[in-house]
């Protein structure tokens, strides 16, 4: 027995910078036998518990827009008001921005800052391109007079779509941060786990859009008859 | 055993790698993964389509139509979470899906739950008007 077997091994839960086990390749699965998980699993982790808790906000918006659905209050009712040209559009430059947000992860693996940020740049533009899509049709509803404070319904419509959107405006700042943090500091790898992590957030805004666009304008604006 | 490493970055939340094997990352070329994203793409662009087609046909049968959009919906999401989010079977995998299990329980009590209670509250209370009317 050397010096080295006999010494008590480093407490992988210990707080602070891991320099021993989490840094190493490894191949344990993070159920406890073997040591932690390798830090991308844990970092993966803990931003998809934080996506789950805002998926579950977003879901008592989605409730609550699903009870106030027909208290117009006289006013008008999604059928008169939606276009859903402008939503097939809007849908189109969010899946666009998913994809090109994977092609910039396939160009973080590759290391290739050229392809990284023209991806990146890519999925920006499109989400800016969503973003005054669904700022035309805000605009173009409140100055035919359904403004937010019209009737419950509306209320209900502008606080879902726009806190989606305001997750898109939020989600292009971090683009924009995480760009210059791969120019400025290269792929290191505390850099690609926030990229990770932002990848991740934007994915999961496609996937709300999903519910918005199917229950919100597709659903929404049959006719009230074929409504359950 | 560098390998780990060299594919540690992007969207996936959890890798192929099966316990105990040197490592499935030598196996994921770029091409690979490149088609997996494309394929994904694909099943998301034609989900999307058929819900917008569904909307505008008359092929349907009407009083379906809101069920088939929000089936079409929940198909598009697992296809989000399977090709772009990379949620999987694997071993290290396992709390995520754990996670995300809890997170769709939470998610129907609070759509359902609420829908519910409030059809049953609107059903047993007066309607506004005439409650109006009483109070004059």
């Amino acid at each position: 027995m050397t010096a080295e077997a006999l010494r008590a091994p480093a407490d992988p839960y210990r707080p602070g910078p891991q320099t021993t086990a989490m840094d190493a390749p490894s191949q344990v699965t993070g159920h406890g036998a073997g040591g932690p998980a390798p830090k991308r699993i844990i970092v993966g982790y803990g931003f998809w518990i934080f996506l789950l808790s805002d998926v579950i906000m977003f879901s008592s918006l989605f409730a609550a827009y699903a009870v106030l659905f027909k208290n117009t209050a006289g006013g008008p009712a999604a059928q008169q008001l939606f276009d859903l040209r402008n939503t097939a559009a809007e849908t189109a430059c969010l899946l666009g921005s998913t994809f090109t947000c994977a092609m910039a992860s396939l160009a973080v693996g590759e290391r290739s800052q050229k392809w990284t940020q023209l991806a990146l740049l890519a999925t920006g533009l499109l989400g800016l391109a969503f973003i005054s899509l669904e700022l035309r049709e805000f605009t173009s509803l409140v100055a035919r007079g359904a403004g937010p404070t019209r009737s419950a319904f509306l209320s209900s419509f502008f606080t879902l779509v726009g806190c989606h959107g305001a997750h898109v405006t939020a989600g292009l700042l971090w683009l924009g941060t995480m760009m210059a943090q791969f120019y400025a500091k290269g792929f290191r790898e505390n850099i690609r786990h926030r990229f990770l992590c932002f990848s991740l957030f934007w994915h999961a805004l496609d996937i709300i859009w999903v519910a918005i666009f199917s229950l919100v304008y597709l659903v929404g604006t049959l006719p009230s008859e074929l409504l359950p | 055993m560098t390998t780990e490493h060299e594919f540690d970055a992007g969207s996936n939340v959890g890798e192929d790698r099966a316990v105990g094997a040197e490592s499935a990352a030598a196996e994921r070329t770029l091409g690979k993964e490149f088609r997996a994203y494309a394929l994904g793409l694909a099943l998301a662009v034609a989900l999307t389509a058929a819900s917008f087609w569904v909307r505008g046909t008359h092929l349907v049968y009407g009083p379906s139509l809101a069920v088939a959009l929000l089936v079409l919906a929940v198909a598009q999401m697992g296809i989000h979470l399977i090709y772009f989010l990379h949620i999987t079977t694997d071993p290290d995998n396992t709390n995520n899906v754990l996670a995300l299990a809890f997170g769709v329980l939470i998610v129907c009590l609070i759509v359902f739950g609420s829908l519910w209670v409030m059809e049953h509250l609107n059903h047993n209370m007066v309607p506004t008007d005439e409650l109006m009317r009483m109070q004059r």
